[in-house]
């Protein structure tokens, strides 16, 4: 029983990046925008909010700048596909190529700057990243080390997907990103302002994939700078809105499903079953393909990618 | 959100179509776009501390100086060429695959089971068959993705994403498990492929040049001059006509598919038993992504594709070179590349429409 809330209990830590990155996507494919950058805005945020918990060792500082360089990384993509009506696909990818080395290029400028062999947190920072347990939720038997025992990150991340469900789903301004990401055409001609609607929501989505690349290098990574540190996180979480059929209260479960695939190889007893590790760290992407097959087989309109995304809208061109 | 007003008013600023730009004043735009994107990058590097003109200069010439220095950087192009080339045929067709990462693994993966398991076979015929293994692998990769498109309308872009990342555990599961090579101490790598099973020199460059040069004009001349280039650019601009003219919409994408996975898949094939001489998960190392974008910037011309990946592999090799000159960061060669993408992805809008000012303040 223990063995199995530890299970439990990584992949929630493991999937918390995963949430926040997906989370992003979301709010920025609901308007009609396939931003492929995820990875490079991901790695932006992320050595914006080291460096600056880095020099101010406050977490908050931290977050709020990983939020700002996200959306900035993000404001590079909205320019290009939003007023310039650049292939989507194509800015995307740029921006992934493009973040992620300038976060490994200025990983190394502030390194050797600073005339460090490594760029280390200081303990007192990640002694405010130690778990936080909940009074009295925390103390009930299993679930409460498993729900309410874990670092600022994990709340956070869940409450924003909480408010970002309520957003899209129940309030005026998500109703007109949804329609902007549907049926551009429909949408302007309803009066709603297209552009305004667009770069909010995909500078919003790229703010919070930033505060997702913090997580990585400000928690999972221990409070070392690493190179590269995204790892593919951002492309994962890319498949995960899928999965997550572009709800965002569904991003919590599925971050967290995806979370136990990543840790699932270390707690699957060697004894019992031996599957090789590539096998599991396959499935996810092998399940996510699945779902994709399986979700356009059953042409469900409730579960397939909005309709206008991946195209710009020109108001001359219908 | 109260956008919805009765009076109407005309935007400052407000996009308008163009007519269609002439070719040659498009092709300035784009120098002139490039010109300021080299620009912005020597401001960059200015920004670090260092004399842009010089750091330029090395990267160009530490791509050329010497025949080890040549050799290094036909090794990043001719990969980079072949998938550009691969990816083209699909986005000709409006295909949004963005799988070529895969179908570049696969292909190393087929072909490096006759690498490493039937290197006594004669050299040539081992090169051959090692190479149509390749193509295969890629375009079983390819294939799937067009399989589920025209058979359920499954999201390709998505579909090839995920294929990327089941190639790359393919991988991974080898060289763990079957083809791990006992003689590596544990270390969890395959072995080095016999000399026989190497692709040798041909003018002292890896003999992937010739492919690639040869599958230059093969692509030029598909696209240009037979019947099913002429089909798949029908197909991409809008399945509807290409049905109403007869033609089998599915079968061209799936045929599409297969022969653009093939060309990725032998790129992979390439990279592994002519510069790797091993299979490793590095093997496509994003080449499949900055395809795409090479077939893009050339406007999936394919003699322009060949130009622009000189130049990509000239700052890919360049920004090693400089790194070891002046102590700059092997990473600014993707800030660099970023920038200059940026720009001339940015100047492709002026290509199409141009801002128009409101006049004298005057709504209609």
């Amino acid at each position: 029983m223990t063995m199995f809330i530890n299970f439990l209990y990584a992949a929630i830590t493991s999937g918390t990046p995963l949430m926040f990155g997906t989370l992003g996507e979301i709010i920025t494919e609901k308007t009609g925008n396939l931003n492929l950058g995820v990875e490079g805005m991901m790695a932006i945020g992320a050595i914006a909010g080291f460096y600056v918990g880095y020099t101010t060792n406050s977490v908050i500082l931290a977050v709020i700048a990983s939020f700002i360089a996200g959306i900035f990384a993000a404001l590079i993509y909205a320019f290009l596909t939003v007023t310039l009506k650049a292939n989507q696909n194509v800015t995307g990818l740029t921006l992934t190529i493009f973040g992620v080395g300038l976060a490994n290029f200025l990983g190394d400028f502030i390194r050797t700057a600073a005339g460090e062999t490594t760029l280390q947190l200081s303990t007192e920072f990640t002694a405010k990243l130690a778990t936080y347990k909940i009074p009295l939720l925390g103390d009930i038997p299993y679930i409460g080390h498993l729900l309410f025992d874990h670092n600022p990150f994990v709340y956070f991340g869940v409450i924003i997907c909480i408010i970002a469900g309520i957003y899209v789903k129940y309030t005026r301004a998500g109703l007109n990103m949804r329609a902007v990401g549907e049926n551009p055409a429909a949408a302007d001609a309803a009066g709603i302002n297209i552009n305004f609607v667009k770069y909010f929501n995909v500078l919003l989505g790229g703010g919070i994939c930033g505060i997702g690349g913090a997580y990585i290098s400000l928690v999972l990574c221990g409070g070392v700078w690493t190179q590269s540190c995204i790892d593919g996180l951002g492309w994962i979480a890319v498949a995960l809105v899928i999965f997550a059929n572009w709800n965002p209260f569904a991003c919590i479960l599925g971050s967290f499903v995806f979370g136990a695939f990543r840790v699932l190889k270390f707690y699957v007893p060697k004894d019992v079953i031996t599957i090789p590790d590539a096998i599991f760290d396959m499935l996810p992407f092998l399940i996510t393909a699945i779902v994709l097959v399986i979700t356009s087989i059953r042409k469900s309109k409730e579960r397939s990618q909005p309709a206008g995304c991946g195209v710009n809208y020109f108001r001359e061109e219908r | 959100m109260n956008s919805v007003k009765t009076k109407s008013h005309e935007p400052l600023i407000r996009v308008v179509k163009k007519p269609e730009m002439p070719t040659s004043k498009a092709v300035i735009l784009r120098i002139a776009s490039f010109v300021l994107a080299i620009a912005v990058g020597g401001l960059f590097i200015l920004a670090i501390g260092h004399n842009p003109f010089e750091v330029y200069k090395e990267m160009i010439m530490g791509c050329f100086r010497s025949k080890i220095a040549l050799q290094g950087t036909v090794k990043i192009i001719v990969p980079l060429l072949i998938t550009s080339l691969g990816v083209t045929l699909a986005y000709k067709m409006k295909f949004w695959n963005i799988g070529a990462e895969g179908q570049m693994l696969m292909g190393g993966i087929f072909a490096s089971y006759f690498a490493l398991f039937q290197s006594d076979m004669p050299h040539w015929a081992l090169l051959t068959v090692s190479f149509l293994a390749g193509c295969i692998g890629g375009a079983i990769w390819g294939i799937i993705p067009a399989f589920f498109k025209v058979k359920f309308g499954t999201n390709e872009t998505l579909f090839t994403l995920m294929l990327n990342y089941i190639a790359l555990y393919v991988i991974d599961f080898l060289r763990h498990e079957t083809w791990r090579d006992p003689g590596a101490r544990g270390f969890p790598k395959i072995a080095s492929f016999a000399s026989n099973a190497r692709i040798g020199a041909v003018f002292d460059l890896q003999g992937g040049w010739v492919i690639s040069l040869i599958m230059v004009v093969a692509v030029f001349v598909l696209l240009k001059y037979t019947k099913f280039g002429y089909e798949i650019s029908v197909v991409g601009e809008s399945q509807p006509t290409a049905r109403y003219a007869g033609m089998n919409v599915k079968k061209v994408v799936i045929l599409t598919m297969a022969l653009s996975g093939a060309i990725c898949g032998s790129a992979g094939m390439i990279k592994a038993m002519g510069s790797d001489y091993t299979l490793t998960l590095g093997l496509a190392d994003g080449v499949g992504f900055t395809a795409i974008i090479v077939a893009w910037l050339a406007q999936l011309n394919p003699f322009v594709i060949l130009l622009i990946t000189v130049f990509f592999s000239i700052i890919e090799k360049g920004s090693g070179v400089i790194q070891s000159t002046f102590n700059i960061s092997v990473f600014t060669s993707d800030v660099l590349q970023g920038i200059i993408l940026f720009f001339i992805i940015a100047s492709e809008f002026f290509t199409r429409y141009s801002f128009a000012f409101r006049k004298g303040g005057k709504s209609k």
